[in-house]
C-alpha cells in the first residue's frame, strides 16, 4: 500500500508543473494586462505605465516571469493581488471553505441520490421505474443549471417561502469563523437556530450544483451494476440461496462502484466549473466567483494562484479516488 | 423415495407468442448417493435444466414443470424463502469457470464464512474454524493464509477446489457440477474429479455431472442421460451405454471420442449443429443429422421408448450391433 501511494505521488509532480505552465500561459495569451484596466479610459500616462509594468515585473520576457512565479510558487508564495494587494493564498483560504462546504454537500446529495437511482434503475430494468428514472437523470443532465436553480427559487424560496434565497445565513446571527464551514461553526457555537439556518441556506445551492453529477453517477451506476450482475459470481452468490438485498448490495455493489468512483472523482472538476454559476446565483461567497472577477481585472497573480490551488484541489481528490480503488478492488492494492 | 424427483420439466425463454423451448419435457429421478452424467454438446440444454433446478432462471425466462419433488418437498410450491434455505444448503452446485465464479473484491474466507452464516448461523471464530477445515477437506495446502487470500491470488484448480468447498460448507444432499473440470489443465482435471468423487463418497451425497468428457462418465457414474436439443433422447444405466447405446446420437456421441479413432485421418464426427429456434425440424430433432434416418423420422416426434438399460427416444433404436432395429 505505501508503495502504491509513492508511486501515485510520483505521477502527480509533472502534471503540477503542466498546470503551472497552462495557468501562466493562458491568462497571458488575453489581450491586455492589469495595467491597462486598472486605468480603464482614462488618457494613459505612458511614463506611469512603463512604471507601473517595471513595478509588477511585467516589463520582464515571458520565460522569466514564468520562472519567478514558479520558484516563488514552489516556496509557498503565489504572490499578492494586484487589485486587493492581498495575498493569493490568504484571499483564497478566506473564501475556499465556503465553495468546499458547498461542494461536499452537493457530492453528497449527488453520491446518495445518483447511487440509489442507479440501483434501483438496474435492478428493475426494462420496468416503468427504470424509465422514469432514468429519463429524470438525462433531464438533469441536460437541464441548464442556471435555469434549474430559478425555478427551484422561485418554487421553494419564493411560492412555498421554505428556504432563503441568498447567502449563507441568515443576519440575525453571529458565529465566529474557526473551520470557515457554516455548518460546523454553528456547532462548535452549538446555536443551534443559526445551525438551521445555514441549512436551509445550503440546501437549494448543494441540489443545483450536485444535479449534474447526480445525473452522471445514476447512469454510470445503473450501466455498471448491469454489467456486474451478468457475472458468473453472482450467479455463485445466488446458487448459495442469498436474498436479493444481500447479493445486490453486498456481491453486485462493491464490484460496480469502480467506476462509479472514477466519475465521482471526475465530477469534482465539474462541481468547481459548475460552483461559478451556482455561487453567482445564490450570492455564495466562495472562489468560484472570486476567479471570474479577477479575470475580468487581469490580476494575474490571482488567477494564476487560484487555477493552481483549484486544480491541486482536483489533483488530491483524484489522487483519493487512487487509493479509494485500492480499498475497493484487492487487484489493484496487489499490483506490482 | 427418489432424492430428487424432475416430471417433465421445460424451459422457455422469448415472449410468449414466439417462445424458444430450451429444454423440453426433461424428467430425472436421483437417489441419495448416487451420480449421474449428463451428456451432450453445447446447447444442448443440460445446464438450462440445472439452472431451472437451482431456481436460477431469470424472468422472461419460464420454468414449467409436472412436478420438481427434492427430499420428499415440492419445490414448485414451495416460498422464495424456503427456497433459498434449501439452496446452498441441501442443493449446491459449482461451475466451469471457477476463477470467474468466486467474486474477486471478496477474501476466500469471507466467502466460505458467508455461507456457513447464512445457513448454519456460526458466527466469527466458529466460522472461521470451519472455514479452514473445508480448505482443508478440499487439500489445499497452507489453508489459514489461503483464508486471507483473493481470488485473483488463486490458481484455475485452486479456485475451484475453493468452489468446491463453498458448496459442501453445508453438506449438501445434491452437488451439481456443471462442468467442473472444462476450464482446467489436463492434470489439474484429474485431481478436481478425484477429489469430487472421493468427497461423494464421503459425504454419501449426490451428484449430477454435467459434461463432454464421455470417458469421465464412464469411470465415475452410475447412470448416465444424454442431452440434445432441450430433450433427454438416452437415458442408461453406464457400462450398458458404452457397449451398446441405443440412440443414433449417443453412438455418435461415443464414435467422436478421439482415442476411438486411433489410426484413422480424422476424427469422427457428426455432420451439422444442434438446431436453434428457428430450424427446430418437425419430427425427431436428430433427424437432419441422423445418419439412419427413415421417412418417420421426418413427420413424427418420437417419444422415450424403454431399452434394456434405460430408455432411448427414436423409433428405430439400435441393437448389441450398432445397427437399427425394426427398419424394413
Amino acid at each position: 500500500m505505501f508503495t502504491f501511494i509513492l508511486r501515485r505521488l510520483a505521477v502527480v509532480i509533472p502534471t503540477f508543473i503542466g498546470i503551472t505552465i497552462l495557468a501562466f500561459a493562458l491568462i497571458h495569451l488575453i489581450p491586455g494586462d492589469p495595467v491597462l484596466v486598472m486605468m480603464g479610459e482614462r488618457n494613459l500616462d505612458p511614463v506611469f505605465y512603463k512604471a507601473a509594468m517595471h513595478r509588477l515585473g511585467l516589463d520582464q520576457p515571458l520565460y522569466m516571469q514564468y520562472w519567478h512565479y514558479l520558484v516563488h510558487a514552489v516556496h509557498g508564495d503565489l504572490g499578492q493581488s494586484i487589485s486587493t494587494q492581498e495575498p493569493v493564498l490568504s484571499e483564497f483560504l478566506k473564501l475556499f471553505p465556503a465553495t468546499l462546504e458547498l461542494s461536499i454537500c452537493a457530492i453528497i446529495f449527488a453520491t446518495i441520490v445518483g447511487l440509489a437511482a442507479g440501483i434501483i434503475a438496474a435492478t428493475r430494468r426494462g420496468t416503468v421505474v427504470d424509465h422514469t428514472v432514468m429519463g429524470a437523470a438525462l433531464t438533469g443532465y441536460s437541464m441548464p443549471i442556471f435555469w434549474w436553480a430559478l425555478m427551484l427559487v422561485i418554487f421553494f424560496s419564493v411560492y412555498l417561502g421554505w428556504t432563503p434565497v441568498s447567502g449563507r445565513l441568515d443576519l440575525e446571527f453571529e458565529v465566529a469563523p474557526v473551520t470557515g464551514l457554516m455548518l460546523v461553526d454553528t456547532l462548535l457555537a452549538k446555536d443551534f437556530d443559526a445551525f438551521k439556518s445555514a441549512v436551509m441556506h445550503l440546501i437549494l445551492p448543494a441540489i443545483v450544483l450536485g444535479t449534474i453529477p447526480m445525473a452522471v453517477i445514476a447512469r454510470m451506476t445503473r450501466s455498471s451494476m448491469l454489467e456486474v450482475l451478468r457475472e458468473d459470481y453472482i450467479r455463485t452468490a445466488r446458487a448459495k440461496g442469498l436474498s436479493r438485498t444481500r447479493i445486490v448490495l453486498v456481491h453486485a455493489l462493491r464490484n460496480a462502484l469502480m467506476p462509479v468512483v472514477t466519475v465521482i472523482g471526475l465530477q469534482v472538476g465539474t462541481l468547481l466549473a459548475g460552483a461559478v454559476l451556482t455561487e453567482t446565483i445564490f450570492s455564495w461567497p466562495g472562489i468560484g466567483k472570486w476567479l471570474i472577477d479577477s479575470i475580468s481585472r487581469r490580476d494575474y497573480p490571482v488567477v494564476q494562484g487560484g487555477i493552481l490551488l483549484v486544480a491541486t484541489m482536483i489533483i488530491l481528490v483524484n489522487l483519493l479516488v487512487d487509493l479509494l480503488y485500492g480499498v475497493i478492488n484487492p487487484r489493484i492494492r496487489h499490483a506490482r | 423415495m427418489a432424492l430428487l424427483d424432475m416430471k417433465n420439466l421445460s424451459v422457455e425463454f422469448g415472449s410468449s407468442e414466439n417462445p424458444f423451448r430450451a429444454v423440453t419435457g426433461v424428467s430425472l429421478s436421483i437417489e441419495r448417493g448416487e451420480i449421474v452424467g449428463i451428456v451432450g454438446e453445447s446447447g444442448s440444454g443440460k445446464s438450462v435444466t440445472m439452472l431451472a433446478l437451482m431456481g436460477l432462471i431469470d424472468a422472461p425466462g419460464r420454468v414449467h414443470a409436472d412436478a420438481l419433488e427434492f427430499d420428499g418437498k415440492n419445490v414448485l410450491t414451495m416460498k422464495e424463502r424456503d427456497k433459498r434455505q434449501l439452496i446452498g444448503r441441501d442443493i449446491a452446485m459449482i461451475f466451469q469457470d471457477a476463477l470467474s465464479s468466486l467474486n474477486p473484491a471478496y477474501t476466500v474466507g469471507a466467502q466460505l464464512m458467508e455461507t456457513l452464516k447464512l445457513h448454519q448461523g456460526l458466527s466469527g471464530r466458529a466460522a472461521k474454524a470451519r472455514a479452514q477445515q473445508l480448505l482443508e477437506m478440499v487439500e489445499i495446502p497452507d489453508a489459514p493464509s489461503r483464508l486471507a487470500a483473493y481470488p485473483h491470488q488463486l490458481s484455475g484448480g485452486m479456485s475451484q477446489r475453493v468452489m468446491i468447498a463453498m458448496a459442501l460448507a453445508c453438506n449438501p444432499k445434491l452437488l451439481i457440477a456443471d462442468e467442473p473440470t472444462t476450464a482446467l489443465d489436463v492434470t489439474v482435471q484429474a485431481q478436481i474429479m478425484e477429489l469430487l468423487v472421493n468427497l461423494q463418497k464421503q459425504h454419501d451425497m449426490a451428484l449430477i455431472l454435467i459434461t463432454h468428457d464421455l470417458a469421465v462418465v464412464a469411470e465415475v457414474a452410475h447412470r448416465v442421460a444424454v442431452m440434445y436439443a432441450g430433450e433427454v433422447v438416452e437415458t442408461s444405466q453406464v457400462p450398458g451405454i458404452f457397449s451398446a447405446p441405443r440412440h443414433p446420437y449417443t453412438q455418435a456421441l461415443l464414435a467422436s471420442i478421439p482415442e476411438h479413432s486411433k489410426g484413422a485421418d480424422r476424427l469422427a464426427t457428426l455432420p451439422g449443429v444442434v438446431p436453434g429456434q428457428y430450424d427446430r425440424p418437425t419430427g425427431c430433432l436428430l433427424s437432419p443429422r441422423c445418419p439412419y434416418v427413415q421417412d418417420r423420422c421426418h413427420s413424427d416426434h418420437p417419444t422415450l421408448f424403454a431399452t434394456p438399460n434405460g430408455a432411448a427416444r427414436c423409433f428405430f433404436p439400435l441393437d448389441d450391433a450398432g445397427r437399427p432395429t425394426h427398419v424394413q
